[in-house]
């Protein structure tokens, strides 16, 4: 009884609930941020055993421990896992814990949406992956579901890949609305557009690409369930459909997601070496206005993945040199990124190390994107191995390595506890060499013609992929260790200060290490 | 919640369901691109037209190519291979096609050109392509298509592939048919 009275009385300031229903039922930002973040390492570990399984299989060539049609399924579900659970999850989970503390306002705008676009995540996922144990077998189509692959050849498993992905863009345009919602009327007085972090601007313009693409996804998925059940012919030439107006559909959505998954990466670098150098970012606006430039581009270029299907001449000339012009803005941003580094007292701490390693290696991958941006020659690279060595560049050491760089440098914010500094460098330089060697071959083999996913390859190809599957498993395997110092910087470790790293400045900075349950109830002042 | 917070979020869920239909607007945009462009290579119907017929074409040659898709097991030819034709005069051709089954079968021809920027300047006055095909088991039949090649046809084209793949569509319900003819028209 008292018990109740003292609830009652405390209602102002409470602290979490107990137990699980903490969980399922919290409307608080950092809870819900912290159940992403979760979420996300648990997706990351089941895609990349997939990935373990895909390079295990190409350590040699013949068919050593899988079936090619199980080959096909992990192809495609490893892709669909890393970019739906992983990545985007990871990124929605970071602007959950950080954007609220980052403008001063005291939670997202819409808390009981972002309850509730956390969870039916976890149902998306479990369809997904229940599709395994079903007739037929999961998803085989890759994950760029091509028709008529993905309708009239698909197995019947589709109809459930078809309700995952609308689950997903569901939670993720909730996701995105609750951001917008957030940045435009809950910051604090005194934090104009142009004051606000970087992060906050990189994940408010990806917010924007999220509620315009979403529904598009939404819509090529829904297109395919009324080709499959309900006998229309959108993608069906037989009908009078077109099987390559879905790969226009497709990657009207698919280019834009690139840049959601990149965009975010953006701004967390941003901060993360301005700290580590010391120094005011080098250029401000124009890190901004590269990012909007970047984001307005990505709607315009969507055919250059499709420069093999036959679209006229005028056409490749276009999105050609569209896609090239993506390089001015992305190269603003990198020189900025080593401008801002230079003649800075810089100190590599963890999340610089894998913030600097970001820079080098994503802009490795850029260039190879350039490379392939070229007409002509995309004739020849077009689903080879370097097009998959390309976008892993992008995505692992880019997205993926920006992920764990915002780990290492927030963890001590959100738990008060500081991660274990030997074993971050150790588990930093065993994925740097692990992702290079899994990588890098890649590049080789696929100029020399090796055709992605094939389960198989010529006798020529045999030396890399063994050296790209023995960097595959180190990779994999140190991804252990993070999840082991994660867990060992929560459970305790020396106590982290408020302000945590020698250089860093911002709002969230300002409130005590572990954040509060509730920071920022009165606007902090900023002037 | 504060009231512009309420205006923001009434914007952005209505730009949801827009961009749903966007997705769906996609389709018609994307037939009515290519057939404002001539490019992928679709040709519709035309009505007989006196301003296209010249005295002064220039000869061309025209290749036939006949696909058949996945299991359709019916004989499906061009009579000739190539022909030579004058660009401004309507010309005739045809297809054999042969159901080599035990069974009565409907057939759908779809038709693409190439190079795409010639698919503009092909007007079609009639085309098996136009309607479907019933055949009985072992029946055959001449298919005929009438064409002309419009005088505006870039210069540097002198050779035009126009090729039918054709599909077995026995299985697909009349009312699906139905509607997809009328899509197509």
């Amino acid at each position: 009884m008292s018990a109740v009275i003292e609830n009652h009385h405390d209602d102002h300031d409470h602290g979490p609930a107990k137990g699980i229903t903490r969980w399922l039922y919290t409307t608080n930002h950092k809870d819900i941020g912290t159940l992403y973040l979760w979420f996300s390492f648990a997706m990351f570990l089941i895609g990349g055993a997939m990935a373990m399984i895909i390079r295990a299989e190409l350590f040699q060539p013949g068919m050593q421990i899988v079936e090619p049609e199980f080959y096909n399924q992990m192809i495609t579900l490893h892709g669909l896992i890393m970019i739906f659970g992983g990545v985007m999850p990871a990124f929605v989970g970071l602007a959950n814990w950080l954007v609220p503390m980052m403008i001063g306002a005291p939670d997202m705008a819409l808390p009981r949406m972002n309850n509730l676009s956390f969870w039916i995540l976890p149902f998306a996922f479990f369809i997904l992956l229940s599709s395994l144990f079903m007739e037929g077998g999961a998803p085989n189509f890759g994950w760029t579901f091509y028709a008529p692959l993905s309708t009239t050849y698909a197995p019947p498993s589709v109809t459930f890949f078809i309700f995952s992905v609308h689950i997903m863009g569901a939670s993720s345009i909730m996701g995105a609305i609750n951001v917008v919602v957030t940045i435009m009327n809950m910051r604090a007085p005194g934090v104009t557009l142009m004051k606000m972090p970087l992060f906050v601007w990189s994940w408010l313009i990806t917010a924007y690409l999220l509620i315009a693409v979403m529904p598009v996804l939404a819509g090529a998925v829904t297109m395919m369930l009324m080709d499959i059940h309900f006998g229309t012919s959108f993608f069906n030439a037989a009908g009078g459909g077109d099987p390559v107006l879905f790969q226009h559909i497709f990657w009207f959505f698919g280019h834009p997601e690139v840049y959601i998954m990149i965009l975010p990466a953006f701004g967390i670098v941003s901060h993360i070496i301005e700290t580590f150098s010391r120094k005011q970012l080098f250029g401000y606006s124009s890190m901004v206005w590269a990012m909007l430039s970047i984001a307005i581009l990505s709607f315009v270029v969507w055919a250059h993945h499709m420069f093999t299907v036959g679209l006229p001449l005028a056409a490749e000339i276009f999105f050609m040199w569209a896609t090239m012009l993506i390089a001015v803005p992305t190269g603003v941003k990198v020189f900025n990124w080593v401008a801002t580094m230079f003649r800075g007292s810089l100190t590599f701490e963890t999340p610089m190390l894998f913030a600097v390693a970001f820079v080098v290696l994503f802009t490795i991958g850029g260039l190879s994107g350039l490379m392939l941006a070229i007409v002509p020659a995309d004739f020849q690279y077009h689903d080879t191995y370097f097009v998959v060595a390309h976008f892993h560049y992008v995505l692992v050491p880019g997205a993926i390595f920006s992920i764990m760089a915002a780990v290492y440098y927030w963890i001590p914010k959100w738990s008060g506890n500081m991660y274990d500094e030997r074993l971050g460098k150790l588990h930093f330089w065993l994925s740097f060499i692990g992702v290079n060697v899994t990588f890098f071959p890649q590049h080789f083999i696929g100029l020399a013609g090796m055709p992605r996913r094939y389960p198989d390859y010529a006798l020529i190809f045999a030396d890399w992929n063994m050296v790209s599957s023995i960097g595959a498993f180190l990779f994999g395997f140190s991804q252990l260790l993070f999840l082991f110092i994660v867990i060992k910087t929560v459970m305790g470790g020396k106590k982290a200060t408020d302000q945590v790293w020698e250089g860093a400045k911002g709002l969230e900075w300002t409130v005590a290490s572990p954040a509060p349950y509730h920071t920022f109830s009165t606007p902090p002042k900023v002037d | 919640m504060k009231k512009e917070a309420k205006k923001t979020l009434i914007k952005l869920v209505v730009a949801v369901p827009l961009m749903f239909a966007f997705g769906f607007a996609l389709v018609p945009l994307y037939d009515v691109f290519c057939e404002v462009t001539g490019i992928n290579g679709k040709v519709f119907q035309s009505e007989y037209s006196e301003e296209l017929v010249t005295d002064d074409g220039r000869t061309i040659a025209i290749q036939f190519i006949s696909t058949n898709n996945e299991n359709m097991p019916w004989t499906f030819k061009p009579s000739e291979q190539v022909m030579k034709i004058e660009t401004g005069k309507y010309h005739g051709a045809t297809f054999y096609v042969k159901n080599t089954t035990d069974k009565k079968m409907t057939a759908q021809a779809v038709p693409s050109v190439a190079p795409s920027n010639a698919a503009a300047h092909l007007k079609k006055l009639e085309c098996f392509c136009f309607e479907q095909q019933e055949l009985m088991p072992g029946e055959e039949a001449l298919l005929p298509v009438k064409l002309l090649v419009s005088n505006e046809l870039p210069s540097n084209i002198k050779n035009i592939i126009l090729s039918y793949t054709i599909f077995d569509i026995t299985d697909y319900d009349d009312e699906v048919l139905a509607h997809n003819q009328m899509a197509m028209e």
